[in-house]
Formats: structure tokens, C-alpha cells, sequence
């Protein structure tokens, strides 16, 4: 299944924007107490077993990683273009999404329930 | 792309130099600016500075996040690993770097924004009779103020972060 | 901003003191004219690398002295092997295109007094593989150009024969919706300034873009989905970041960002394409 590159774009740009809100709402966690506290071990955990929380962090994940990988992709396409390096370049992104978004819900699942205090 | 119909449209004189051309130039890479036309902003206006901040800014911030990431995983590891990533970042010099995303993350999202709409052609202005001294309608006072808008966005949002992260509660 | 316009008599007076509004290192109007400028242009052989050097040459200039003057005083009566390209002196044909004091500019618009400084560096523009001294060559510029297809299509039109005498009806404001892009005069300047064509071999660049969004505002071409298909790709419309410095360099006022971000508005769905195809009307059988 090849995206067409417009179609890579409007994901780009939707993803971007929705990134935008997500983001906020998680730097404003930060604030709703003083900030040294609210990055105690206990504190952070209690937001990890709020499910909410965590459904927004998993969303962040997907969607940072889509829009600065693709971003990261469109800056590497522009600097070569034989097709080796292009073939390479999106292997690459796919591969980067997917492991930091697996690596990042590996935290939250883990912190979130499962046995952690 | 149609280069199927591109043989035809060429004249023989034509052929002739883009033969001579290949041979002495070996590709049309050569004497491309590469990397330091994007680095250089300073030349051409508003515009052309915004894109070069808005690469600069993303490229940080995909850097930040696959450390945060790593960083926040340190969870995972019981409170031991935890405590011992705090002491790492909260210093003097990560609550700057942490400043500095502040920034970047505030700058790379207003004018992104500002950006969506003008890839979508709104604020851009008509096309029209162009007259001297033929100033571009797209490098308008709309999109100037835009950028002027994020930068000091991001500057208040530094503030903010300092006097949160410096001011101490 | 007050440039003192009605106390100058003369027209001529008046539109000296108009310029761009978006040069970098143009001179503030209080400066003065010098009398004799230093002329530094870069002179190298086939490659660009081979025995590249700046040559100066003293040139005396006076109120409305262009750089393409000053060249050519440089070539009459000091070093006549300067390898220039030339031909209009009156910004109509493109071929004076050349990096002056850093910025892609035509040397035949530009006249010594508006830049700053009493040196003016001529250097052979960038983005295009060099031939020699000042000249660059342009064919990879006008494949690109020609891959966006620059004819009207239109599937009622019969091209192969001329007794019939067809004319397209088009009003003035039909042809105010793409006629500053059809003013381009190829001249390569926004080619050479665009970030993306800086790396990007396979971008067509911003002259040819704004071509296609030439032929999508024409009300007499049907064509736009072959049109948008040619350049929506990987290497194609998308990879322009709206950085601006085709606008900033271009001499005719076309504003190729401009059309790239309608053509690209349009192409996200942002806005309807209003273009009824123009009729076309027979005029044999009207007399």
C-alpha cells in the first residue's frame, strides 16, 4: 500500500495540529501542582494509572512519532535522491516509528498497571 | 513524472549541450548549493528565515523527544532508576535545555500553524496585474506579523518556563 | 514613509526613488553615488573548481550605470574574454541572470546605485552547472519546465486545423487570474534561490510550479488532473516549504510561492476549483 505523497501531507498536517493539543493538555499536568512535585516517582505513577492520562500519552506517542519522523524523512529525501537512499530513508522512518511508539507504550503499560507501586 | 515525452520536445541543439553538459558536469548536482543554502537565512527576507527556524526547530524537537521518551522509561525501573534520572535533568543546565524546548516547541507549533494556512493558499492574497516595483503579495504584512507573532509567543512561553522551573516552589 | 516625493519635479525623479520592498543590502536613499566602483567577477574554466578566482576590474559609473553596463565596460575596454550572457538589457528576455553581491539578480535591472557598497561581486548563479566565467546552463531548468507540460490542453480545440479560425471567449478578469504568471521570462533567478532546489535534484523548482498553476487558473485548459498528477509526488509540489526567496529575486513580479500555495490549497481540497472552461467559439461560422 504506497500513500500517495498529498495524502503523506495531510497526515503530516493533521497530525501536527492534533499534536498540538495533546501536548498541551501534558505540559499543563505539570502545573496543576508545584512542578518538583509533580515529578515525584508517586505522583507520575498515579498518572499512569489514570487511564485518560494514559490513552493521551499513547496518543502523543503515535502522533509525534508520525509527523517529526515524516518530517525527518522529507528533510532526508530532499538531500539525496538515488534509490537506494530514498528505499533506505523510508524503511528507516517506518521502522523508527514503529519502535518508539512500542518502546513508549512498553513504559505506559508497564507503569500503568501490572504490578508497580 | 512525463519525461515519456520529453525526448520529443527536445531540439537536436539541445541534445547536444545537455551531452556536453553531463560529461563535464557528471550530474546535475554540481554546483548546487546543497546544505549551506539551507543554512544561510540571512539573504532573503521573512520567509525564507521562518522555514530555516521551523527546520532547525524540528529537527531539535524529534532529537528531545526520542530522549524524553527514553528518559520517561527510566520508570520502569522502580523509583532506584527514577530518582537517579532526576538528579541527571533536574539541574540548572537541563532546566535551560528544558527552556529551550519550551521555545522551539512554542515557536515550531504557532508557526506551523501560520504555516498550514498559507500551504492551503488563505492570507496569501490574489493573483493580480503585477506593477513596479513588482513586490511579491505573498511576502505580505499578514505572514510577517505571523512569524513576529510565534517568536514572541515563544519568548513568553520561555519566560513562563523560567520563572516555573527557576522560581522554585 | 516619507521619500520627499513631491518635492521632486521630475517623474523620473520619483520612480528612482521606488524600490523592492524586500532587499537585504540595498543603499538607504541618503547615500551617495561613487564615481568609480570595483568590479570583483568570477572567472573559472569548464568545472567550477578549475583555477576559480575573482578578477577586478575599476569601473566608473554614473546615476543609472546597470551591472550589466558595468560588465560590459569590463569586457570592452579591460578583459575581453569575460564570458557573459546577455542579450535584451531591459529585463524582457532572462539572460543576464547572475548572483550580484550574493543575491540572484538580473545584472541589466540592477542598477549600481541601488546596491550597497563600492564593490559588487558578480558571481554565475547557483543551482545550475556552470559553463564558464558568468554563464550557466540552463537545460536541466528547461527540462523540468517542460515536464509540467506548458501548453493548453483542451480536448475541443483542433490544433491541426487552422481555416477554422476558432477563438477561446476569455473576459479580463479570466485573464487576470493567471496573467502575471504567464509574464515569467525564465530568467532561472527563484531556480537559484529556492532552498529546495538547492539539494533536491528532482524538484522541478519554483518556475516551473508556478507554470502548472499558470495552465490551472487558464480557463481555456481542461487538463488539471493530468496537471496535478505530474506534480504530486514525492519530489514534486510538495517539497516546497514556502520559504519566499522566489519571490523575493523574481524581476517580474510573478510570485511563483503565491501560485505554488494556491495550486497546493487546491490540491488539499482547501479550495474549489470556480474555473468554468472557457468556450470556444467558431468564428468562420459566425460571419
Amino acid at each position: 500500500m504506497t500513500l500517495r505523497e498529498s495524502q503523506i501531507m495531510k497526515i503530516h498536517y493533521i497530525t501536527g495540529l492534533a499534536a498540538l493539543f495533546v501536548v498541551a493538555v501534558h505540559i499543563i499536568m505539570r502545573l496543576i501542582m508545584p512542578f518538583n512535585t509533580s515529578l515525584e516517582y508517586g505522583n507520575v505513577i498515579a498518572n499512569y494509572h489514570n487511564i485518560l492520562y494514559a490513552i493521551l500519552l499513547e496518543s502523543i506517542l503515535i502522533l509525534i512519532a508520525l509527523h517529526g519522523f515524516n518530517g525527518v524523512r522529507i528533510i532526508l529525501i530532499e538531500l539525496r535522491q538515488n534509490k537506494h537512499w530514498e528505499n533506505g530513508v523510508t524503511i528507516f522512518t517506518i521502522i523508527a516509528m514503529i519502535t518508539i511508539v512500542a518502546y513508549g507504550t512498553r513504559t505506559i503499560i508497564m507503569a500503568n498497571g501490572l504490578g508497580f507501586e | 513524472m512525463a519525461s515519456r515525452n520529453f525526448n520529443t520536445l527536445c531540439t537536436s541543439g539541445e541534445k547536444i549541450l545537455m551531452e556536453i553538459s553531463k560529461e563535464r558536469n557528471n550530474n546535475d548536482r554540481d554546483n548546487r548549493e546543497g546544505l549551506k543554502g539551507w543554512l544561510n537565512p540571512s539573504r532573503y527576507g521573512w520567509e525564507r528565515l521562518s522555514y530555516w527556524l521551523q527546520r532547525l526547530t524540528g529537527v531539535f524537537l524529534i532529537v528531545y523527544f526520542i530522549g524524553h521518551v527514553y528518559e520517561t522509561s527510566s520508570l520502569t525501573r522502580g523509583l532506584d532508576a527514577w530518582n537517579a534520572m532526576l538528579q541527571l535533568t533536574q539541574t540548572p543546565w537541563g532546566h535551560l535545555f528544558l527552556i529551550l524546548v519550551i521555545g522551539t516547541s512554542t515557536f515550531h507549533s504557532s508557526n506551523g500553524i501560520r504555516l498550514i494556512f498559507t500551504h492551503a493558499g488563505k492570507g496569501l492574497g490574489r493573483p493580480g496585474r503585477p506593477d513596479y516595483p513588482y513586490d511579491a503579495i505573498s511576502l505580505n504584512y499578514r505572514q510577517r506579523s505571523g512569524i513576529w507573532v510565534a517568536l514572541i509567543l515563544a519568548a513568553v512561553a520561555m519566560l513562563y518556563g523560567t520563572s516555573v522551573l527557576f522560581g522554585g516552589k | 514613509m516619507d521619500l520627499g516625493l513631491n518635492k521632486m519635479d521630475k517623474p523620473i525623479d520619483k520612480i528612482g526613488m521606488l524600490g523592492k520592498k524586500n532587499r537585504i543590502d540595498d543603499k538607504k536613499n541618503d547615500e551617495t553615488i561613487p564615481e568609480k566602483i570595483l568590479l570583483k567577477v568570477f572567472r573559472a574554466g569548464g568545472r567550477v573548481r578549475d583555477f576559480a578566482h575573482f578578477d577586478r576590474f575599476e569601473v566608473p559609473v554614473q546615476r543609472w550605470t546597470t551591472v550589466l553596463d558595468a560588465l560590459l565596460y569590463a569586457k570592452s575596454y579591460q578583459d575581453s574574454s569575460i564570458g557573459i550572457r546577455y542579450s535584451c538589457r531591459m529585463a524582457s528576455c532572462g539572460s543576464c541572470g547572475m548572483k550580484i553581491n550574493g543575491i540572484p539578480r538580473l545584472a541589466c535591472y540592477t542598477k549600481i546605485s541601488e546596491l550597497a557598497g563600492s564593490t559588487i561581486t558578480c558571481e554565475p548563479l547557483i543551482n545550475f552547472p556552470h559553463i564558464r566565467d558568468l554563464v550557466t546552463d540552463f537545460s536541466q531548468f528547461f527540462k523540468h519546465h517542460k515536464e509540467m507540460q506548458p501548453y493548453i490542453h483542451n480536448k475541443n480545440a483542433d490544433i491541426k486545423d487552422t481555416r477554422k479560425l476558432s477563438e477561446f471567449k476569455q473576459s479580463p478578469e479570466d485573464v487576470d487570474k493567471y496573467l502575471q504568471f504567464s509574464n515569467c521570462i525564465k530568467c532561472g533567478l527563484c531556480y537559484s534561490a529556492c532552498p529546495t532546489v538547492a539539494t533536491d535534484t528532482k524538484f522541478p523548482g519554483p518556475q516551473a510550479l508556478s507554470q502548472v498553476y499558470r495552465y490551472y487558473a487558464d480557463t481555456r485548459d481542461d487538463a488539471i488532473k493530468e496537471r496535478l498528477d505530474i506534480v504530486d509526488e514525492r519530489h514534486g509540489i510538495w517539497r516546497c516549504h514556502f520559504a519566499g526567496s522566489c519571490s523575493v529575486v523574481c524581476p517580474k513580479g510573478i510570485d511563483p510561492a503565491l501560485g505554488i500555495q494556491l495550486l497546493r490549497g487546491y490540491m488539499m481540497g482547501f479550495s474549489k476549483n470556480e474555473k468554468k472552461i472557457a468556450e470556444l467559439m467558431d468564428r468562420l461560422s459566425e460571419e
